[in-house]
C-alpha cells in the first residue's frame, strides 16, 4: 500500500535496467526499504541493478521481460503480483531509435512503433487491471517533451511517445474512483544511456532529476510532471510557433 | 445494499474502494464473508471510522459496516453488566445508561466510536493509569470467525483468541456481541483540577507525583513553544462527583445528561489554512487563557471528555490532503526520548495545535495491544512535505527507547519498525493463522504492514 504520506511498499519497473527507473528506485530507497521487482531482458546491466538495489536496502526480484514478447507483460505483472499488492509500477522501457535509417526502414519504423508503444499500451492494459483488482496502485509511464510536437530530427520516437501520452492520459481518465492513479512524466532531455553520445540539448536534466519529480509527482496524486519544469512554458510556446518556423528550429 | 464506496480514515488520506455492505447477525456477516473468500481481497469489520488511517478500510475487498448491529440486548442495574451489539456507539451508551447511573469504562477523546472499534483496538481514555484499556472492561465477546462459526471468546475461554481480538484490528473476525461492565456513578457531572505547567520538566513532575489522586488525567501541550517554554501545557484532572458534593441545584436531577448537538464544520477548507502564525496565536491565546491553578470546578461529560466532538467534521479543517496523528509511548525511564521527540517536532515546525500527554498504567495480554506502562504522546500534524522523514526519525528514537506506535492512529509506519515495537507480532500471527488459516479477514493496514 502507498501509505498517508505517499511511501510505498512495493515498486515494480517495467524496463528495469532504464537509468530512470533505477534512479527511481534509488530515490524511493533513499526513504525506506521496499521491494522491488525488475522486469528487464537478461543482460549483465540486469544482474549488476539488481545487486545495486540490493546494496541500497531493496528485496529485489527479476522477471524476464523483452518488449518483443507478446506474452511477457502478462507473465510480468503475474509475477510481480505473485509478491504482494503493486503499489507503484514505472513503465520506462524505450528505444530512441536512429531517425535516418527509420526514414528508410518501414520494418525499423515497425518495430520501434512495437517497442515504444504498442508494448507500452499492452502493459498499461495489464497493469490497469490487475490494480483495478487491488482498489489502489500508481501507474508510472514515461512519455517524452518530444511527444508534445514530432520534429523532423525525431519524429518516428515522437509519435510513439505521442501516442503513449495520450493513451496514458486517457487511462487516467478512466480510473478515476478506483483507487488507482496514472502519472504522465514528460521528460526533456535526460543524459541516460539512452543520449549516450548526443551532444546536450537546452535545458538537459538528470535521471535523478526525473526520479525525483516522480516521487513527488505520486505523493501528490498528480497526473502530469515536466522534468524540468520550465520545459512546460517551453513547450507550450513551441506548440504554437507556426510550422514553417518550427521545421527550421535547429533540432 | 452493498456498494461499492471509496473508505478512509478520520485523517482522510489514503482513500480506496471496497464493496462497503451494511450487516445485522450472523447470517448476514457469513453472506459476504463467502463473497469476500471468494473474491479474493478479503473483508474487513468497520465502525465508525474514527481510527486515523486505513484500519476499516480494504482496497478492491469487501468492508463490513457494522453500525446497524447497536441493539442494546441486555442489562443488569444490580451489577451494570450490559450486553450489546458490536455497532453500538459508546454515544448511545451514554445516552442510554448515565441517567441509570452508569458511565463506559473507558471513553476516548470522541464518544462516537463503536464498542467493536473499542475492543479491535483496545482503545484507552484518561483514565488508564487506574482502569486499564477497553478490553479489560470486556467480560465476553462473540467472534464470528472465517469458518463462519461464532465463538463466544473472554479471558477464560480461548484467552490467546481473546487477546489476539484485544486491539487486533480487526483481523482475527467480527466482533457481534460483547458484554461489557459499566462503571457506577452517582452523579453526571465531573470535579475537574486545571494547572498551568511553564514546561515539560514541570509537567513531567506534576503527573508523576499526583497523578494517582485523580481518576482520569491528561496534558495538553503547546508543541509550538521553544526553548525554555518548550513543552509548557495545561494540566485537567478529574473525577466523578458524588450525589452529596454537587451543588443544591444540580441535585434534583444529578444524572442529567444529554451529548451535545454538533455544529458541522463546512466542506471545503483551502489547503494551508492552518499554518505556523496562525497556529502558534490559538496556541498562544489557549495557554494564555486556562487558569493557573484551578480546583473543584464542576464539568459536564462533553466538556470534560469529548471536547473536540461539539465541532461534527473537525477533521476537514486539515484541508484536502487530510492529516496524520502521530501517537506513540515510551516507558518510564525514558523521559529524555519524550524530549527528543518534542524537540524535533517544535524544530520542524507542524502547524499542530496541542499535543496530548499522559501516564499509562499496567499494560494487558493483548498481543498488539498498545498501551503499556511509560508516557504516550498524540499530536495531529497536517500532511507536508518532510513529513514522512521526519516522523521515521521519530519512529528510531522510539524504538531506542524500547517504546512503540499506536495502530488505530497509525496511517505510515514503516513494516518493520512495527515489527521491532511489537515483539508479540509472531503470537498474534499464529493465533489468525489457526483461525484464518486462508487470511480472509485483511485490510489496507494489514497489507501495509503485513500483519
Ligand atoms: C477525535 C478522536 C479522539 C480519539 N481519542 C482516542 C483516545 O483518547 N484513546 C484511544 O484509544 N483512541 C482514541 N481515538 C481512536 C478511536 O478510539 C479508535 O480508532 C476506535 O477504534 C474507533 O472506533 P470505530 O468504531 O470508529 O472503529 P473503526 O475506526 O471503524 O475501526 C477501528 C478498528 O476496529 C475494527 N473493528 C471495528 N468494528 C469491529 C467489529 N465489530 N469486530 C471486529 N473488529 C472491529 C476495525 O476493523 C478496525 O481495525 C480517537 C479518535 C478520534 C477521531
Ligand atoms: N533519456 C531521455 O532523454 C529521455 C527523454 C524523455 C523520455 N525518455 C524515456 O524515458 C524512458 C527511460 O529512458 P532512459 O533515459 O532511462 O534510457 P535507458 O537507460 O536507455 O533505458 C531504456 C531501457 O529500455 C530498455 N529496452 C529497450 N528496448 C527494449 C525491449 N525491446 N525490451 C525490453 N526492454 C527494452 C533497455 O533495456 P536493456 O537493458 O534490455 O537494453 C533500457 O534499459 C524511455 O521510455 C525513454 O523513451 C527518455
Amino acid at each position: 500500500m502507498i501509505d498517508a504520506l505517499g511511501s510505498p511498499g512495493s515498486l515494480l519497473l517495467v524496463g528495469g535496467t532504464s537509468d530512470i527507473a533505477v534512479a527511481t528506485a534509488k530515490r524511493y530507497l533513499q526513504e525506506r526499504p521496499l521491494r522491488v521487482v525488475v522486469a528487464a531482458r537478461d543482460t549483465p546491466r540486469r544482474a549488476a541493478v539488481a545487486d545495486e538495489l540490493r546494496t541500497a536496502g531493496a528485496e529485489v526480484e527479476v522477471v524476464d521481460f523483452d518488449a518483443d514478447d507478446e506474452a511477457a507483460p502478462e507473465r510480468v505483472v503475474a509475477a510481480a503480483a505473485a509478491g504482494g499488492d503493486i503499489d507503484v509500477a514505472v513503465i520506462a522501457f524505450g528505444q530512441l531509435g536512429d531517425q535516418e535509417q527509420l526514414a528508410g526502414d518501414p520494418a525499423a519504423a515497425a518495430a520501434l512503433g512495437r517497442v515504444n508503444y504498442v508494448a507500452p499500451v499492452v502493459v498499461g492494459t495489464v497493469l490497469a487491471n490487475r490494480m483495478r483488482t487491488q482498489g489502489h496502485g500508481a501507474i508510472v509511464a514515461l512519455s517524452s517533451v518530444a511527444g508534445e510536437r514530432a520534429r523532423r530530427s525525431n519524429y518516428v520516437y515522437g509519435s510513439t511517445k505521442a501516442g503513449v501520452d495520450a493513451f496514458f492520459s486517457g487511462l487516467a481518465d478512466s480510473l478515476v474512483g478506483t483507487g488507482v492513479s496514472v502519472l504522465v512524466v514528460r521528460p526533456g532531455f535526460v543524459r541516460s544511456k539512452m543520449t549516450e553520445g548526443l551532444p546536450d540539448a537546452p535545458l538537459s536534466t538528470t535521471p535523478e532529476a526525473v526520479a525525483e519529480a516522480i516521487v513527488t509527482g505520486v505523493r501528490k496524486g498528480r497526473h502530469t510532471v515536466w522534468i524540468p519544469g520550465a520545459m512546460r512554458v517551453v513547450m507550450s510556446g513551441l506548440r504554437h510557433t507556426p510550422r514553417a518556423v518550427f521545421r527550421r528550429l535547429p533540432f | 445494499m452493498s456498494e461499492t464506496t471509496l473508505l478512509n480514515g478520520w485523517g482522510r488520506t489514503a482513500p480506496t474502494p471496497a464493496v462497503l455492505t451494511p450487516v445485522h447477525g450472523d447470517a448476514e456477516v457469513r453472506a459476504v464473508l463467502a463473497r469476500a473468500a471468494a473474491g479474493g481481497r478479503g473483508v474487513v469489520p468497520r465502525g465508525l471510522g474514527r481510527s486515523y488511517g486505513d484500519a476499516a478500510q480494504n482496497a478492491g475487498g469487501h468492508v463490513l459496516d457494522m453500525t446497524t448491529a447497536d441493539q442494546v440486548l441486555a442489562f443488569d442495574p444490580e451489577t451494570g453488566l450490559v450486553d450489546v451489539e458490536a455497532g453500538i456507539s459508546l454515544d448511545e451508551l451514554m445516552n442510554r445508561f448515565v441517567p441509570e447511573g452508569f458511565f463506559v469504562p473507558v471513553t476516548p477523546g470522541t464518544r462516537l466510536v463503536t464498542v467493536g472499534g473499542a475492543i479491535g483496538a483496545d482503545i484507552h481514555g484518561k483514565n488508564h493509569h487506574v482502569a486499564g484499556s477497553f478490553a479489560q472492561h470486556v467480560r465476553w465477546l462473540d467472534l464470528l470467525t472465517a469458518d463462519g462459526q461464532v465463538h463466544r471468546v473472554s479471558p477464560e475461554q480461548d484467552p490467546d483468541l481473546f487477546w489476539a481480538t484485544a486491539g487486533g484490528m480487526g483481523l482475527t473476525g467480527v466482533i457481534l456481541r460483547a458484554q461489557v461492565q459499566m462503571k457506577k456513578i452517582e452523579s453526571s457531572r465531573c470535579l475537574v483540577d486545571t494547572d498551568r505547567t511553564p514546561d515539560l520538566d514541570s509537567l513531567m513532575t506534576l503527573l508523576s507525583e499526583t497523578d494517582h489522586l485523580y481518576e482520569y488525567s491528561v496534558a495538553w501541550i503547546d508543541t509550538l513553544a521553544k526553548g525554555k517554554r518548550m513543552g509548557r501545557s495545561v494540566v485537567t484532572r478529574g473525577r466523578f462527583a458524588t450525589l452529596d458534593e454537587l451543588p443544591a441545584k444540580h441535585r434534583a436531577d444529578p444524572l442529567k445528561y444529554h451529548g451535545s448537538i454538533k455544529v458541522k464544520v463546512p466542506d471545503v477548507f483551502p489547503p494551508g489554512l492552518l499554518n505556523l502564525a496562525t497556529v502558534a496565536a490559538f496556541n498562544e491565546v489557549w495557554y494564555r487563557k486556562a487558569p493557573k491553578r484551578k480546583r473543584d470546578q464542576l464539568q459536564s461529560i462533553p466538556t470534560f471528555f469529548h471536547p473536540l466532538d461539539a465541532v461534527g467534521g473537525w477533521n476537514r479543517i486539515y484541508g484536502p490532503r487530510g492529516f496524520v496523528q502521530y501517537q506513540v509511548t515510551v516507558p518510564f525511564g525514558q523521559e529524555e526520548a519524550m524530549r527528543e521527540i518534542l524537540d524535533r517536532l517544535s524544530a520542524f515546525g507542524t502547524a499542530s495545535f496541542l499535543a496530548v500527554l499522559k501516564r499509562f498504567g499496567p499494560g494487558n495480554p493483548g498481543m498488539l495491544s498498545y498501551p503499556s506502562p511509560g508516557w504516550t504522546l498524540a499530536l495531529d500534524i497536517p500532511v507536508m512535505k518532510g513529513l514522512a522523514g521526519l516522523l521515521d526519525s521519530l519512529d528510531e528514537v522510539v524504538v531506542a527507547a524500547e517504546g512503540r506506535t499506536y495502530l488505530a492512529k497509525d496511517s505510515r509506519v514503516r513494516p518493520e519498525t512495527f515489527a521491532t515495537m511489537y515483539p508479540r507480532l509472531e503470537d498474534f500471527r499464529a493465533v489468525r493463522r489457526r483461525v484464518d488459516p486462508d487470511g480472509v479477514f485483511t485490510s489496507d493496514l494489514a497489507r501495509r504492514l503485513s500483519l
